[in-house]
């Protein structure tokens, strides 16, 4: 089973994607910030990680760049899942290293649909 | 309420005018799409409506309808395998035959709001040895003016642009545009939008290289859709090739066209059914 770390500090937004996720066949661990999240991936890297952007004690990007900087940390494909939704931000989190970007609000065919595109999900047969 | 006369009139008109094949049940969906159009044009009900359908097929309110009752969904890079069938059948093999230099053409012939030709333009510009330098000219048509003018303007909500595409083409070929996206001004210059009913005479456009009619003859019956192919073979050079939406097929409805043995997915001309292009 692939596993998937949500990162987000809504409550929220981590149960809605952790039941996406979970449709989708993901284990799924929820961090509510960067720091929870390096904590985590310490103990195991995880398949995919969903990354919220503004979040108190490490943000996302400060996160991302941490991760890929350790030494498997460049194993984790990373989306970014954010409300920031302008080319600066996500062409900043893009050179950070992740493989892709969802702007916020995101539905289920969505997230899906990014989970393909970077190779965490087998394409549905079209 | 639609009475069951009127909704017979105004399917007749639909069906001569567009190939729209509309189902008994789908008194909902044409009440639901042309209820605003009897506001707009101030008519007292469905049956002034189907009068003047038939009194002025050809009026502005006819083509309002034609085009309200249109089905104009896309998505960039819509099922993938055929922009995969694209760059690693097609360009590879047209590019080898034709002579260096020599310009490809390419038609969108449902373009719907643009998704479709921008998905090629944005192909083409990843993969500038795929045509080894020479023109490529996209052209896309289709029966609905107001698709049209938003394919022309290239603007996309952010839930459009998300969809189907990967995050670093956005970054590459759309501005932002208020909470919107817009297609840079290099990719729109690439397609030429025209407004085109397939069910009209279409030789007009010239000769093409590969052909993306997708996800429109499905609206059609079986004799629509085996005019229109034939009349898309003539203007298919015969080493050229034409992509259906997923659910489409020429098997079985038009020997035009014939599919590749072991390829799935796209068709090429039966070559006999080519005249003097
Ligand atoms: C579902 S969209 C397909 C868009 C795109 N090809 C795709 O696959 O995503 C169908 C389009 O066909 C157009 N259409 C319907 N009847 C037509 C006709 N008779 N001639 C030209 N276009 C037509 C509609 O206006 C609509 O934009």
């Amino acid at each position: 089973m692939k596993t998937c770390l949500v990162v987000d500090d809504s409550g929220v937004v981590r149960k809605v994607a952790r039941r996406m996720l979970e449709d989708l066949s993901f284990s799924v661990t929820e961090a509510a910030n960067g720091l929870e999240a390096l904590a985590a991936c310490d103990i195991a890297l995880p398949d995919v990680i969903l990354l919220d952007w503004n979040m108190p004690v490490v943000d996302g990007l400060g996160f991302l760049t941490q991760l890929r900087s350790l030494p498997a940390g460049l194993v984790p494909l990373v989306i970014f899942c954010s409300a920031e939704n302008d080319l600066d931000h996500i062409a900043t989190a893009i050179a950070a290293g992740a493989n892709e970007y969802i702007m916020k609000p995101f539905d289920f065919d969505l997230l899906r649909e990014k989970l393909e595109e970077v190779g965490a999900l087998e394409k549905a047969v079209t | 309420m639609i009475s069951a006369v009127d909704f017979e009139s105004v399917s007749r008109f639909l069906k001569l005018h567009s190939g729209l094949i509309l189902g008994i049940d789908k008194q909902y969906l044409l009440e639901s799409r042309l209820l605003p159009l009897l506001r707009k044009f101030e008519l007292a009900d469905f049956a002034r409506m189907a009068a003047i359908l038939r009194e002025q097929p050809s009026g502005v309110i006819a083509e309002a309808v034609l085009e309200a009752m249109t089905t104009n969904e896309s998505l960039f890079f819509r099922d993938k395998s055929p922009f995969e069938h694209f760059t690693k059948v097609m360009l590879p093999s047209l590019n080898a035959t034709r002579r260096p230099g020599d310009p490809l053409r390419i038609w969108c012939a449902a373009a719907s709001t643009g998704q479709e030709p921008y998905s090629i333009a944005m192909t083409l510009l990843e993969n500038p040895h795929l045509t080894g330098g020479r023109r490529v000219e996209i052209v896309g048509t289709d029966l609905s003016g107001e698709v049209l003018e938003r394919a022309r303007s290239g603007r996309y909500t952010q839930f459009e642009v998300q969809r189907g595409m990967p995050v670093q083409l956005l970054l590459k070929y759309f501005e932002k545009d208020g909470d919107n996206w817009r297609v840079k001004p290099n990719l729109r210059s690439m397609v030429d939008y025209r407004k085109l009913n397939l069910l009209h005479n279409f030789s007009h456009l010239g000769a093409f290289d590969i052909v993306f009619c997708r996800n429109v003859l499905i609206y059609f019956d079986a004799t629509t859709k085996r005019d229109i192919l034939s009349r898309v073979a003539r203007i298919t050079r015969p080493d050229g090739y034409l992509l259906l939406g997923g659910a489409e097929t020429v098997l079985g409805i038009s020997d035009a066209f014939r599919s590749v043995p072991s390829q799935t997915g796209y068709y090429v001309p039966n070559v006999p059914a080519m005249a003097g292009v």
